[in-house]
């Protein structure tokens, strides 16, 4: 980017991205509700942490991410190893199947679970809520993980496997001694896709949450649908700052690794 | 590690929460709800085509839009040293993990009557009523979604090297002709994923026109407003989607397959 007009560009792109939040952030600290400058306050956001239900919906939130990530990078993990062994055709539908949760529309996918769990529901006798959500988590993370550890499993050397179980080991020993190492980076990276797609999720969530249980961004909508809540604002600082922090951390590591590597 | 028998729990697991769920969809369409067999669901949902088509309309002018701001700044952020490259990557990713209800939040603030943008444009004479119209909500759209353009044109675009341009270049070619000839054929990978990215879920998408729209929704919001009252016409206006979404994806990957011949 050397040309001026070429970094007044990437300016403006910058600016466009960034000027939305920043707006947003400055205007948690306002002491008023309109848009127009009241001085300077803490009070949303000491209002914002004595908001019982806020803070009941973020605790729902990480608990649901949590499960669901861990279930999601069982299940995915288990599924990527037996699916790597299919052969040919069959291989090509189970992975196809596998991606419809990424590939379909997040409102299809949304409503067609609202279906199955209200008709199970009045058959089954209970009402959607924590559990369903959370079945529902599980059921569009677990394909990221698979997506993630699948590579792994195509790079490793089967040959390495093979040597353990020549040399004795039990073949549940020899994957945890040798298979697991090999492909703990994806399932690493798989885990933490889920966590972040499951703690963000609305679509999915407002259509099985069914009329009680909340989480974070069901919070969000209910805050910010047809009006101004200067809450919401506060909230988005504190997040924002979570998410740069937590770049910038993965960041430096990042670069510490290829350091590393090069050395 | 030779095992299948890992992949049964999440084969079950597809037939339960991904299988059923979409046969349900498809049941309830070609249903009445005393469970006889109908096409008049697809007759009242056809009352909602203008909607529909409404729809991918803005789909189709916010992916151009988003296509036309993100090339040119994909192709300068490809020509900078990787270093520089992956700190600007990341913070146009940093926008991308705040909730998208909040990114569509600031926008509301920012558009609404008497907010910056419109005190601002009412103090130079200008009177227009910012939020409300189709134009916000391709507005917001493309705030939404454009790093999805931005990620896989750079990524491919991060792959071209260097001397291929410079070779072209020694071999005579004008600004125009290597671009045509060399950038632009490399870049049509990326570009085939970017609009793939950017109109499923823009097309697809829910609240973010009842956010910035005013009454003018999108197939989303219908669906959501249907199925309150009516799951066999919302099952038919969602079962529409997922077959024109997927007619799209089709189309896309064959597109994509024949442009990428060679590269």
């Amino acid at each position: 980017m050397k040309k001026l007009s070429q970094k007044i560009y990437f300016g403006f792109i910058m600016a466009f991205l960034y000027l939305p939040l920043i707006y947003l952030i400055a205007y948690s600290f306002n002491d008023g509700k309109t848009s127009v400058w009241k001085g300077f306050t803490f009070k949303w956001y000491v209002a914002l942490f004595h908001d019982s239900q806020i803070m009941q919906s973020l605790y729902n939130s990480l608990l649901v991410a949590f499960l669901a990530s861990l279930f999601a990078t069982i299940l995915g993990t288990l599924a990527a190893i037996g699916i790597y062994n299919f052969k040919g055709g069959y291989r090509t539908v189970v992975q196809t199947v596998s991606n419809v949760p990424i590939i379909n529309p997040e409102i299809v996918t949304g409503v067609s679970l609202m279906l199955l769990f209200t008709m199970t529901g009045t058959w089954l006798n209970f009402e959607m809520g924590f559990v369903t959500v959370l079945l529902a988590h599980i059921g569009f993370c677990t394909p990221y993980v698979i997506l993630n550890v699948t590579p792994r499993l195509k790079r490793m050397d089967s040959s390495i496997y093979e040597a353990a179980l020549d040399l004795g080991c039990s073949p549940v020993k020899a994957f945890f001694k040798v298979v697991l190492p090999e492909i703990m980076p994806g399932i690493f990276s798989g885990m933490l896709i889920s966590f972040t797609y499951s703690l963000d999720d609305f679509v999915i969530t407002y259509f099985t949450r069914g009329s009680k249980f909340q989480t974070l961004p069901i919070q969000i909508y209910t805050m910010t649908h047809q009006r101004i809540n200067p809450k919401a604002n506060a909230l988005s600082a504190l997040l924002f700052v979570t998410i740069l922090l937590v770049l910038i951390l993965i960041n430096i590591r990042g670069d510490k690794d290829a350091e590393k590597s090069r050395a | 590690m030779k095992t299948k028998k890992t992949a049964y729990p999440y084969l079950l697991w597809m037939l339960l929460f991904t299988i059923v769920p979409i046969c349900m969809v498809v049941y309830y369409a070609f249903t009445d709800a005393n469970g006889n067999f109908t096409f008049d669901t697809f007759v009242s949902a056809a009352d909602y085509s203008q909607v529909f088509l409404y729809s991918l309309w803005v789909a189709l002018i916010s992916t151009f839009i988003c296509l036309v701001l993100a090339y040119p700044l994909s192709f300068m952020i490809s020509r900078c040293d990787e270093r520089k490259q992956s700190m600007i990557i990341m913070f146009i990713m940093v926008p991308m993990w705040m909730n998208f209800l909040l990114r569509i939040y600031a926008w509301v603030q920012i558009l609404q009557n008497y907010g910056p943008l419109d005190t601002l444009l009412n103090f130079i004479g200008i009177d227009v009523t910012l939020i409300g119209n189709s134009g916000a909500t391709i507005l917001g759209m493309v705030y939404e979604f454009l790093p999805f353009m931005i990620l896989p044109i750079h990524t491919v675009m991060s792959k071209i090297d260097n001397s291929l341009i410079e070779a072209a270049q020694d071999l005579g070619a004008s600004k125009f002709y290597v671009f045509k000839n060399v950038v632009f054929p490399l870049s049509v990978p990326g570009i085939i994923s970017g609009i793939t990215m950017v109109f499923v879920p823009t097309a697809s998408t829910f609240l973010v026109a009842q956010y910035l729209g005013g009454t003018q929704f999108m197939i989303g919001d219908v669906i959501e407003r249907v199925f309150q009252s009516d799951h066999h016409t919302g099952s038919a206006i969602a079962l529409v989607l997922m077959v024109v979404i997927l007619g799209f994806l089709v189309f896309m990957n064959k597109f994509g397959d024949e442009e990428a011949v060679g590269v």
